[in-house]
């Protein structure tokens, strides 16, 4: 049957099967075990912070200014200021966000601008955050003579979070299909009602949802805060704008950096608040993409 | 409608040297059935075609043949296919041994974007060939009427070549092996017709070595080249059953069951 | 500015009227409503430029800055200089130990996170059922979402104290606690991205390497690995650029000592940590202090941005290749 010159017979191979499978075999493991070792992590993360956090929870914790004695601190004045700082950058950054996303996707013509508006984009979300601190302490606290307020680091972050919603909203308003476009332009509305009345409406869950896991990002900014000057210690709530103010990972990052074991366990207890209102924060935005790919079918 | 399949009358087997004996051959995916006990031999050192409309299962039956369906969780495999004495879903059939031995050609061409020579010398390695890889990428690469094309580029790309090289690149690097049969997944679907006589040209002058099978939905593609034909049907559950086997001239010049010369003569697919 | 959301709190047919009211118009109200639009376009394109005016602020900011502070000091120093005392009174301003003190917690974090994070690629992508893939990355991706700041106490006080159990001679704050809890929170990027580009490897390059007698490693490691080769640099280069830019587990956990050494048992200093370092005390407008953290930021800005830009390219190369 073999005849051919270019016929290979059985023994000009040494394939070594169950030595390659054995290989195979221990390379799964290895995978498996790569992603335990991220698991087991955050589950170590988890035990060690609500363990040392835990007894320290109370009504007071939450209800309590900062003090210089640990077994009286608490976070009110962090958490007061969170709220504001996350109630001012939905403010500024969703509206910007959401009309530079519309701008790109519907109106922006074909040009240099564009693309380089673009580029631009993308490269700021990979800037360091503690960068975007060093320019709201020179541009807000400085040139705008803002000072050290909550104003000052709302627009900071805001700047910080601006990418990630642009893009986000950019990504819902380019899933809304182009049928949807033309009914609007067929029955005879112009661009911008088309974009408003029929585009806006159908991409909102999806802008939604970006924008929340923006606003969860910038809740756990610290670097940016405290490089415009966010005070470390403060024992009151901020009554304006132009108030000094600090917010709950500032508060945990001044308490893990004292020396007394009792302030660690106030920093566990705060990072135990903040983990909460993260997971707040995300269990919305899963719940929310969740009905929106249910219930949107064009 | 399923008692005709298996009707003896229409299934007219080779009486050359057989390469591979199906039996009862049923493939699922998830919970519907694509194919349906497909039971014929395929000849030795022939072109075998299968043909049938889109959705018969042709393509299901052929990667049925070197266990591609073991790659798809979802999808599960009964009945046999024998090779000489083994078979090939025997639980001691090892499915790399198996895929060594019965090369497969891919509707797209697929070379790895490596060099040309790295693309013919990959199963060698892998396989930890003894010989001189060299030599044999050479040999390889004559036998795919590609080497006087690529001799002084083996260390380029594979991805510059044409189209209908790539597919010849396939050919060469299956070959490379020394399979005993290759597999043909409609290889000229993605070429035009002069890439497409090439590599018909190709499999004629292979068919001395090689047993061939040919997945191809081109009618006068299955009359120019192969030697037998099978004629795969699905039914109202596209579920795809063999309805017609017979040598390619009688089967295209006499077809005995009536769905089958709907199909030849262009009535149904 | 109108707000473009209002309309989804309206009902339905309100939005009717107001489209059937828009069909209905005269041609007095339809010069009024062109004129209204190029407004609305104009204001939505105002929005658009923030992110420009956003890197014209951060390069002005860090450059009028920078340059003051060079006026100061000279740029040789500033390269060549191996100490960095701007903080006490006989002044050094050489980066290095500062720049060293990066690279040394950025090495150990892609350390930890190049292999782990590609072993977890390559597992998700092509050893586990899609099913448990689907349940486990989210899970994997939420280590990204925590805060930083949780990070450093977790390398401080959980890390630390259990690394000193076998190097005794490890100091409270050091690199290594710093560079493995970095590695493990970039893991999932480096993950991701890695996924997302085998991913994107098409299916019938694997089927044509099984086809050919190749076992399951083979096929990851001789075809799926090297066609994806280059987004797995670009995920690699951007996971350095993170690592680089990332200051709150370096500012808790590896110290506040500008000091130049290799040792990662000891305290150093990172460049994020020392802008942090300023930033607490209260240094006014105008000093030199104030200066330097802005230099500190520009080299860092420069560093993350050459990466960040080497990273873009490697991905489109990628893309170029399964255009």
């Amino acid at each position: 049957m073999r005849t051919d010159r270019f016929a290979i017979t059985e023994q000009e191979f040494n394939p070594r099967l169950p030595l390659r499978r054995r290989f195979g075999g221990l390379f799964g493991l290895l995978s498996a075990a790569a992603i335990l070792i991220g698991l087991v992590t955050l589950g170590l993360l988890i035990a060690d912070v609500v363990r040392d956090g835990w007894q320290v929870l109370s009504w007071d914790f939450l209800t309590s200014y900062p003090s210089r004695r640990p077994q009286d601190a608490g976070i009110l004045s962090a958490l007061v200021g969170t709220f504001y700082i996350l109630l001012l950058v939905t403010v500024i950054a969703f509206p910007l966000g959401v009309a530079a996303a519309v701008y790109l996707e519907e109106f922006a013509p074909k040009s240099r601008l564009t693309a380089f508006i673009e580029v631009n984009i993308s490269n700021l979300a990979a800037v360091p955050s503690i960068v975007y601190g060093l320019l709201g302490l020179g541009v807000f606290v400085r040139t705008f003579m803002l000072g050290r307020s909550l104003i000052a680091g709302a627009l900071t972050l805001s700047l910080l979070v601006l990418p990630i919603i642009i893009v986000a909203s950019r990504e819902a308003v380019r899933a809304v299909p182009p049928s949807i476009r033309e009914a609007g332009l067929a029955l005879g509305a112009s661009p911008w009602q088309t974009a408003r009345y029929f585009v806006l409406p159908a991409a909102f869950p999806g802008i939604l949802t970006g924008t929340i896991l923006a606003l969860a990002r910038a809740i756990g900014e610290t670097a940016p805060l405290i490089t415009i000057g966010a005070l470390t210690y403060v024992a009151f709530t901020p009554k304006s704008l132009f108030d000094p103010f600090t917010v709950l990972p500032i508060q945990i990052f001044n308490w893990v950096s004292r020396p007394q074991p009792a302030f660690h366990d106030r920093a566990a207890g705060g990072i135990i608040v903040l983990l909460a209102v993260l997971l707040l924060f995300n269990a919305t935005a899963i719940l929310l993409r969740a009905r929106l790919q249910r219930k949107i079918r064009f | 409608m399923t008692v005709a399949t298996r009707d003896e009358r229409y299934i007219k087997e080779p009486t050359e040297p057989r390469a591979l004996r199906i039996e009862r051959l049923s493939v699922w995916y998830g919970v519907h059935q694509a194919i349906r006990e497909v039971s014929f031999t395929i000849p030795a050192r022939r072109i075998t075609a299968l043909i049938g409309p889109s959705g018969c299962g042709k393509s299901t039956l052929l990667r049925a043949l070197n266990r591609m369906h073991d790659l798809t969780p979802e999808a599960r495999v009964e009945g046999s296919v024998w090779w000489g004495e083994i078979d090939l879903y025997a639980p001691s059939t090892d499915p790399v041994w198996v895929r060594r031995h019965i090369g497969m050609i891919f509707q797209k061409p697929n070379p790895f974007p490596k060099s040309i020579f790295d693309n013919v010398a990959f199963g060698l390695r892998v396989n930890g060939y003894r010989g001189d890889i060299a030599a044999r990428v050479e040999e390889a690469l004559r036998k795919a009427a590609l080497w006087d094309e690529v001799k002084d580029k083996l260390q380029k790309n594979a991805l510059t070549l044409s189209g209908g090289q790539q597919q010849r690149l396939c050919i060469a690097r299956a070959i490379a092996l020394g399979p005993q049969i290759l597999l043909m997944d409609e290889p000229c679907s993605a070429l035009d017709p002069i890439a497409t006589m090439r590599i018909e040209d190709l499999m004629r002058e292979l068919a001395h070595t090689y047993t061939i099978v040919i997945v191809t939905h081109n009618m006068q593609q299955a009359s120019r080249v192969s030697h037998y034909t099978a004629f795969l049907l699905a039914d109202e559950d596209g579920t795809g059953e063999l309805i017609e086997y017979a040598a390619t001239r009688e089967l295209f010049l006499r077809p005995r069951d009536r769905r089958t010369e709907d199909y030849i003569t262009g009535r149904i697919g | 500015m109108t707000d473009p959301t209002t309309v989804t709190f309206a009902s339905l047919e309100q939005r009717q009227d107001r489209i059937i009211g828009v069909l209905t118009g005269t041609r007095r109200s339809d010069r009024l409503r062109k004129t209204r639009e190029a407004i609305i376009v104009a204001v939505l394109f105002l929005a658009a430029l923030v992110s420009i005016a956003t890197t014209i602020g951060i390069i002005y900011t860090l450059g009028i800055e920078t340059y003051n502070f060079f006026r100061r000091v000279s740029i040789i120093d500033f390269l060549t200089d191996t100490q960095w005392t701007p903080l006490f009174t006989e002044k050094h301003f050489g980066i290095w130990p500062l720049l060293v003190g990066t690279l040394i917690v950025s090495t150990i974090a892609m350390a930890v996170s190049l292999p782990l994070g590609l072993l977890a690629a390559i597992g998700l992508a092509e050893y586990a059922p899609p099913r448990l893939a689907r349940v486990i990355k989210p899970i994997l991706e939420v280590l990204a979402g925590i805060p930083t700041v949780v990070y450093g106490y977790f390398a401080l006080l959980f890390v630390t104290p259990l690394l000193q159990r076998f190097i005794p001679q490890l100091e409270v704050f050091n690199a290594l606690s710093a560079g493995l809890v970095m590695g493990i929170m970039i893991l999932p990027l480096v993950a991701s991205l890695s996924e997302d580009a085998m991913r994107a490897v098409p299916q019938s390059l694997r089927e044509g390497a099984y086809a050919l007698g190749a076992t399951r490693l083979e096929v990851v490691w001789r075809v799926v690995v090297p066609s994806s080769l280059s987004g797995i640099v670009a995920a690699f280069i951007l996971a350095v650029s993170r690592a680089v830019g990332e200051t709150m587990i370096v500012a808790i956990a590896m110290g506040q000592v500008p000091r130049l050494t290799f040792n990662p048992l000891v305290a150093m200093e990172a460049m994020t940590a020392y802008i942090v370092q300023v930033s607490l005390g209260d240094t006014p407008h105008g000093t030199l202090e104030y200066q330097t953290i802005f230099a500190v930021g520009t080299t860092l800005f420069v560093i993350t941005m050459a990466l960040n830009l080497l990273s873009y390219r490697f991905l489109k190369r990628f893309r170029e290749v399964y255009e």
